[in-house]
């Protein structure tokens, strides 16, 4: 109170700054044409590795369709920050003032789950690019659509080519237990491990913004498995990774999808190697859409992963949409057109959506050899 | 079990060399310095700028402190001196510091950005050493090492030294300390300094062991230095290193055996059950202030 009573012009300055902070914002240019989409992505917090790749994707998506001629699209992109809270401020904002057509993202399932709910309400469609926890993303409702296969559709087989390639028998477990998508991949890991006859000599827990793992570790290398499995996102898993090889491990690792992204192997350096992971993405593929795709990323400079392949997809799925729907771009026409949409030649390779909304295309498998992520054939 | 033990000794060792400055501060001031944890962030990303702009790590180490401790000072000169002798200085001070926190935070997002920063590959050699049945990185030695000989350090500085002698009279009685000729402002200035150069030292060594900094990274010792200075008898020095290796020890122990989710829940429940005890911590003493 003080505050304000000795200071009255600066304090109401203040309180006036704060209070028009967010009208800045960018607002879609009336009249330019086309659909403005809107894309929530983490480009802070403990996702932002993911964020900014999906940014580069869905640019370089964006650059093409805008070029080809037919259905023009405008992008807003805002920041997630990796939390619940802000997903559902984004959304709110994309909803209600920006009245966009369509939702892409948010980038973790976590947020999904909780920013989602508002798009079903208020029948705007959401096209997640990257939530791939198994359940509670799409059965939201009809509106939700993902272009990113669950841990669900990847891991099984995923740990199937690993148990070929490597032969183990026993494994310890270790997973982040605070978030939506890192316990739904533990979930099932679990169940693969199961059906390949592995047995789990432990299980141990860690919350995201842990960064000491010796613990863990130690209690799980203790237990001798023959292969550390781990589900944890990409920052959570390099220092993981690197620790357990401080601790000594020099077995194989096996990870989830939040292993997918260079900055994992960035951060986690040589103790990166020969960790193996299942990707949605093959970066081998010669398919024109993928070569198409690996050209864009190299023109914007942006090394190419799994994520931005993702959201790279998610742009061309609704540009589709639109054209399916003869062009039309209100938000009803592109749910009409999402569920026209097959066989789409898309980097990820033929997509197309279940009955229940989810992505539907091959896995493959690949694995850290010389800094770099390669497909295991 | 003894490896353990060593990963508990080693996490404890950063909580209570980070504990240590924060109880000192609390010992002379009877204010709670909220900034130090921002502190404890800004030291470790001001090390890893100068072990990035290629200055060896055993220069960076001691650069990084003395500008952890500076900044002290500076926290000194705007969030505390400016309130000092107000009726109402205890929560003012604690609101401020809190203010320069945000600010030091903000300042981290600014030149650092909100992602994980590292170390560069290498820093530190990346050795191995078996210890028994255990083994421990050279880099968890060495980090052991170094809090164990700057919390002696302080000990000695505090029990010996002219310096440490007006800082505890300061904390007995600021006005008799006045009387008896000790510049007090001076010595109020370097308990901050010392306070803050420990707890900074606490975030280069956090951020070495863990390799993975971000603005936010004070945010994960802030509550357990609470909890450790609180366990310890606020404003005991003694107390805080006892406790910062018993709550690191625990901590460590419940993840092994009960899960993560349990680790605050345990190292609380301690917390109230020590206090339930002793209601003054381990070292504290009724109605008594130490530095």
């Amino acid at each position: 109170m003080s505050l304000a009573r000795r200071w009255p012009l600066p304090f109401a300055l203040l309180l006036t700054a704060v209070a028009c902070k967010d009208q800045g914002a960018q607002a879609p240019e009336p009249g330019s044409g086309g659909a403005v989409i809107g894309a929530a992505l983490s480009l802070t917090g403990p996702a932002a590795s993911y964020g900014a790749q999906q940014r580069a994707g869905i640019q370089a998506a964006l650059d093409e369709v805008n070029q080809g001629g037919g259905v023009k699209l405008s992008v807003l992109i805002e920041d997630d920050a990796s939390t619940k809270e802000q997903g559902i401020t984004v959304f709110q904002k994309f909803i209600n003032r920006d009245k966009v057509s369509a939702i892409i993202g948010p980038t973790l399932s976590n947020t999904a789950s909780a920013a989602d709910p508002l798009a079903q309400q208020a029948k705007v469609p959401v096209l997640g690019i990257s939530n791939t926890a198994a359940t509670g993303i799409t059965d939201i409702g009809n509106y939700i659509w993902r272009d990113s296969l669950t841990e669900a559709q990847v891991i099984p087989g995923a740990f199937k080519k690993a148990k070929e390639k490597l032969q183990f028998k026993t494994a310890g477990v270790l997973y982040g237990n605070d978030d939506v998508f890192t316990k739904a991949g533990y979930d099932v890991m679990q169940k693969a491990l199961a059906d390949e006859g592995v047995k789990v000599v432990g299980t141990q827990t860690f919350a995201k913004p842990d960064r000491d793992y010796n613990a863990q570790l130690t209690a799980l290398i203790a237990a001798k498995p023959d292969v550390l499995v781990v589900s944890a996102l990409a920052d959570n898993a390099a220092s993981i990774v690197a620790q357990a090889r401080q601790r000594g491990w020099t077995g194989p690792v096996l990870g989830g999808n939040g292993f997918n992204s260079p900055a994992f192997i960035k951060n986690a350096g040589a103790a990166a190697e020969s960790v193996m992971v299942g990707t949605s993405w093959n970066s081998l593929s010669q398919d024109p859409a993928n070569q198409k795709f690996l050209a864009a990323m190299k023109k914007a400079g942006v090394n190419p992963d799994q994520f931005s392949a993702q959201a790279y997809t998610g742009v061309i799925i609704l540009a589709e949409a639109i054209r399916q729907s003869g062009g039309k771009t209100g938000r009803e026409d592109i749910e009409a057109g999402l569920g026209k949409l097959k066989d789409l030649e898309t980097p990820l390779g033929k997509f197309s959506f279940t009955p229940g909304r989810d992505a539907q295309h091959e896995p493959s498998v690949q694995q850290v050899k010389d800094g770099k992520f390669q497909i295991v054939q | 079990m003894g490896q353990q033990a060593l990963n508990g000794v080693f996490v404890g060792s950063i909580y209570a060399l980070f504990a240590v400055g924060y109880t000192l501060v609390f010992g002379v001031l009877d204010i709670l310095n909220l900034a130090h944890a921002a502190v404890f962030t800004l030291a470790a990303f001001i090390a890893l700028a100068l072990v990035d702009a290629h200055l060896p790590l055993w220069l960076a180490l001691p650069l990084a402190v003395a500008a952890a401790g500076l900044i002290g000072i500076v926290l000194e000169r705007l969030a505390f001196r400016p309130l000092r002798g107000r009726a109402d200085s205890n929560i003012s001070g604690l609101i401020s510091s809190l203010a320069m926190a945000t600010v030091f935070e903000a300042i981290a997002l600014q030149i650092f950005g909100p992602d994980i920063s590292r170390f560069p590959q290498g820093t530190f050699p990346d050795r191995t050493i078996q210890i028994g049945g255990a083994s421990a990185s050279l880099l968890q030695l060495c980090i052991v090492g170094t809090s164990v000989v700057l919390m002696a350090v302080l000990t000695l500085l505090l029990k010996r030294t002219r310096l440490g002698r007006q800082i505890r009279a300061v904390a007995e009685s600021p006005r008799a300390a006045r009387i008896l000729g000790v510049n007090v402002d001076r010595a109020i200035a370097m308990a901050f300094f010392l306070s803050s150069a420990l707890g900074g030292a606490a975030g280069v060594l956090f951020g070495l062991a863990f390799n993975s900094i971000s603005p936010d990274v004070g945010r994960s010792v802030e509550l357990k230095g609470l909890a450790v200075i609180i366990l310890g008898g606020m404003g005991s020095v003694p107390g805080a290193l006892v406790a910062g290796f018993a709550l690191g020890l625990i901590e460590v122990f419940t993840v092994a055996h009960l899960g993560s989710s349990f680790r605050d829940a345990v190292s609380f429940a301690v917390l109230f059950l020590v206090l339930i005890a002793r209601p003054h911590g381990l070292f504290g003493r009724a109605a008594a202030r130490e530095a």
